[in-house]
């Protein structure tokens, strides 16, 4: 057992955790996080990112260990005073969820995608988020989400 | 996908999910976000063989180990439940295994701690010492095998069809369904044309981001269990019954869930945990993980055997032959073999027609409902046998379809005459969105193009019953209370609509209180299409109730009829303060006539679901490898309630179908999975669908639905795989006949016709 400090959502935390302990378990059991959420707990379909420094990880695979110093963001960190961001706007607009447990994992890859690619075309969202995968499918939905953001923040931004 | 509004306008728009902001933020409550004091986890010990006796089962390392509180075998279970075999058919399901097992992956122990961690080392260190049986895996080998999966058959007694086969021994069918109509013998002899073709479907499953999570804890009235269960009457019927008490005291609860599919239906968890929190009357959850989901519940594999006589371009004559691979517990199966069973001829107009539907045991993981409730196994068939006779015939495929549709007013298989089933609408929209008369690019060099359609339709389950109530309180402002589940299909929003359009409120502002037994009244389940349909009709009778109500208030407090006084005052008037409800109620149960001694009814359905899918193709002949171009889904869903779910519906299904079509399949070896995680078994990634997906509802309405709406869930599945085959087969000359269409399957049928086939 090990005691990590951590900024988790812009806030300065500390949690007593196990070495063997992913950070989407510490999220949950101790901090009531619910966004991250595990599924495949492999790497490969991404209900469970999380950012560490400001870049997208599976969190079933990151150790909470490696936390430490570190700033967290969950999908909860990212409306501010119950307004939404530009990306959940959209997501919610074009009904891009359906059960929504890929939600959260979605809406924080396309706030990457957006960060290198301000103006995507199919291909770069297509292989931005092709490690997430939607059982639901609603991919058409999440395509046009992301664009729809993209021109937003644009437009916000000039 | 165009915007048709009624009345009060709450009916036929895009209403956005009254969820949506509680999903995009990571709020929105699921059964894996609870958390109760002093709750064990358990971890689930699996048997390792297809079919054996349990000799010895040692859980002596497992007990020693620090930090585990308790392992339990099914003589703990008995304890505390005498009988522990549940099951909607038969109750065939032990709470864990029960001196046998059935299959691999079968629950045989488990492990409760409060770390999971420790609970998952210690269930590593059980050992069981099995002696293996003879075991049976194919559904048509299971009809005739040696291997017989339980020593006797045990139909719930729900189920009156089933009594029969009581005590039955020495068979694998847990269900024979037989219909005949007219005299196909004579047809056959008389036909100008006969074609028999065999298909396969593939063993593949739902796969939700949610996998299975049920926790269960002791109240001071009874048992409350929280559980992502797609029909939460259901196991408040099932576990008072295995446990003898009266339904009132077990509540089930069910936020929303991360996906169902047909695969949350019935008892998957919830006997366990019940039965461990009455064992150590401390609540116990258990949180499955990805790869327990394959040891769960599947879609049946499917053999069909299809026959027709063709007599002057038209259909006169049809044999149909399917067996159903259940696995080793019954499940639903004996209902998809029966339900869907009856419409295995398509929705064709044939006037001589023999069904044989069986449903089988096997030693693999039980099989269930999946998104379409066996009907995208029929489509495959008898759309892919309907493109080949048209082939053969030198007809076009949609001319040869539109010669021998089922049109409203025709009987189908069973008897039943056809209604507000728009069949030869959704072909002449494919006809007319896939450009079919226009001359097509059949590509230059390797790389070939094709294109194919396909139409399918399903009967709802019948007979079955929705009960809502509608609360309008003090201040006007309205509640919904009913036990539909939202799994992401937006009944939730869809349900608000009714009551919204009724009470002519905005959707937006009606909350819909989700499934509480205490709370909210019974409801068959959430499945098979059924709820747009069946508990939108009784949400539409529970908010006309309640308005009827409010009529008679105003009367009595002597408002003239018409006006437009708020609601808010009416109980002022009447109560002197904010205070008061009106209830309304509404309960539906559709009408139903079951089948006779020869599977033929008046009334088989309440109504027909129907969709088709158009594809384009092109296969490169150096590899074999298919890529899907376009995709489009057209269906009646009766009058769209909310055009965007509308449209996510269909696209959803279809894409869950192009995996199932494509690339899904579970590997065995010996009964044993061999790719039971995401790694190997591969669902559809934002890279892997088509990139031109389109979709369309048709014109129509649904007489007898709410606001002429029905159920729109499974509808786009139907035509995917028959579709992308028959374009497989317009794009280059080979025909598959068994899922899924693998580069490697269309590679060596390539080879094969070339006369220069590959070796195994
Ligand atoms: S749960 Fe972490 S990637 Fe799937
Ligand atoms: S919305 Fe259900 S998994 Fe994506």
């Amino acid at each position: 057992m090990r005691t990590i400090n951590f900024t988790l959502n812009g806030e300065q935390v500390s949690a007593h955790v196990a070495e063997h302990q992913s950070i989407v378990e510490i999220l949950r059991d101790r901090f009531d996080l619910f966004g991250a959420r595990e599924s495949c707990a492999q790497g490969l379909c991404g209900c469970c990112t999380v950012l560490v420094d400001g870049t997208a990880v599976s969190g079933c695979l990151y150790l909470a260990a490696f936390a430490n110093g570190k700033s967290i963001t969950t999908v909860e960190g990212l409306a501010t005073n119950g307004k939404l961001t530009p990306i959940q706007e959209a997501f919610l607009e074009v009904g891009a969820s359906q059960c929504g447990f890929c939600t959260p994992g979605f809406v924080l890859m396309a706030g990457q995608l957006l960060e290198a690619h301000p103006d995507p075309d199919d291909d770069d969202i297509r292989h931005y988020l092709s490690g997430n995968l939607c059982r639901c499918a609603a991919y058409p939905e999440i395509i046009a989400a992301v664009k729809l953001a993209a021109g937003r923040l644009k437009a916000g931004t000039t | 996908m165009a915007t048709r509004t009624i009345g009060s306008g709450q009916v036929g728009r895009s209403v956005p999910r009254l969820e949506g902001a509680a999903k995009v933020t990571g709020r929105a409550d699921y059964v894996h976000n609870i958390r109760l004091p002093k709750m064990l986890v358990g971890k689930i010990f699996r048997s390792t063989v297809a079919h054996g006796r349990i000799k010895s089962l040692n859980v002596s390392a497992a007990k020693a180990l620090p930090g585990v509180y308790r392992v339990v075998t099914i003589d703990d279970i008995k304890t505390v439940i005498p009988n522990p075999f549940y099951g909607p058919a038969f109750h065939d399901q032990p709470i864990l295994a029960d001196g046998k097992v059935h299959f691999v992956g079968e629950p045989v122990a488990v492990v409760l701690a409060t770390d999971p961690h420790i609970a998952e080392e210690a269930a590593s260190l059980i050992e069981v010492d099995y002696e293996e049986l003879p075991a049976v895996f194919d559904e048509v080998e299971a009809m005739t095998s040696k291997a017989v999966v339980h020593d006797e058959l045990k139909p719930a007694g729900t189920f009156p069809d089933l009594k029969h086969l009581k005590g039955k021994k020495d068979t694998n069918i847990a269900l024979d369904f037989h219909l005949r109509r007219g005299d196909p013998n004579k047809a056959f002899a008389a036909a100008d044309h006969v074609f028999e073709h065999t298909f396969r479907s593939q063993q593949v499953l739902h796969v939700p981001l949610e996998p299975f999570v049920s926790a269960a804890e002791l109240t001071e009235t009874g048992l409350t269990i929280h559980t992502a269960s797609q029909s939460p009457s259901f196991v408040r019927i099932e576990i008072s019954r295995l446990l003898g008490w009266p339904e009132n005291k077990v509540r089930v609860k069910v936020p929303y869930l991360g996906g169902g599919f047909g695969a949350k239906l019935y008892i998957k968890l919830e006997a366990l945990v019940a039965a461990l929190t009455l064992l150590v009357r401390r609540p116990v959850k258990i949180s499955l993980t990805m790869e327990e989901q394959f040891y769960t519940l599947t879609k049946h594999a499917a053999t069909f055997r299809i026959k027709s006589a063709v007599k002057n371009g038209k259909i006169t004559g049809r044999d149909c032959e399917v067996w159903w691979n259940g696995g080793a517990y019954a499940d639903i199966g004996p209902r998809i073999t029966q339900k869907s069973g009856f419409t295995a001829p398509g929705p064709y107009d044939i006037d001589n027609v023999s069904i044989d539907s069986y449903s089988l045991y096997t030693n693999l993981t039980p099989a269930g409902a999946l998104r379409g409730f066996g009907i995208p196994q029929l489509v495959w068939a008898y759309e892919s046998h309907t493109d080949m006779m048209a082939r053969a015939l030198r007809l076009d495929p949609i001319e040869f379809r539109r010669n021998n549709i089922l049109r409203d007013g025709r009987a189908q298989a069973t008897g039943t005459q056809m209604k507000d089933a728009a069949v030869e609408q959704v072909l002449d929209r494919l006809a007319l969105r896939m450009n079919w008369t226009a001359p097509f690019e059949r590509g230059t060099g390797p790389v070939k193009k094709g294109r194919g359609i396909a139409v399918g339709f399903k009967a709802s389950i019948s007979p079955t019953t929705s009960i809502a109530i509608v609360n309008v309180a003090a201040d006007g402002s309205v509640t919904l209370y009913c036990s539909t589940v939202d799994m992401g299909q937006g009944s939730d929003t869809a349900n608000a609509q009714f009551v919204a359009e009724v009470l002519n409120v905005p959707a937006e502002s009606v909350k819909v209180v989700h499934p509480d037994t205490d709370v909210t009244p019974y409801d068959m389940a959430t499945l098979g299409s059924r709820s747009l349909y069946h508990m939108g009709n009784a949400v539409r009778l529970a908010a006309e109730d309640a308005k009827a109500k409010l009529s008679a208030l105003a009367r009595e407090v002597g408002v003239p009829e018409g006006s437009n006084v708020p609601v808010a005052e009416l109980f002022q008037k009447k109560y002197k303060m904010q205070a008061g409800n009106i209830i309304g109620t509404g309960s539906y149960i559709p009408n139903y006539v079951p089948p006779d001694a020869n599977g033929l009814t008046p009334e088989a359905t309440p109504f027909w679901m129907v969709g088709g899918t158009g594809a384009e193709v092109e296969v490169d002949t150096e590899t074999g490898h298919v890529r899907v171009t376009k995709m489009i889904s057209v269906a009646d869903v009766g009058r769209p309630v909310n055009p965007r779910i509308v449209e996510t519906q269909l696209s959803g299904a279809a894409t869950m179908q192009f995996g199932f079509t494509m690339q899904e399949k579970i590997e065995l070896d010996g009964g044993q999975i061999t790719n039971a995680s995401f790694a190997d078994y591969k669902i559809p990634s934002i890279v892997d669908i088509p990139r031109d997906m389109q979709n369309e509802a048709v014109e129509s309405e649904q007489g007898t639905g709410p606001f002429g709406a029905k159920g729109v869930g499974e509808s786009g599945t139907f035509g995917v795989s028959p579709a992308i085959a028959n374009a497989i087969e317009d794009a280059c000359g080979v025909r598959l006949t068994e899922l899924p269409l693998t580069a490697e399957k269309v590679y060596r049928a390539l080879r094969e016709a070339q006369g220069r086939p590959l070796e195994d």
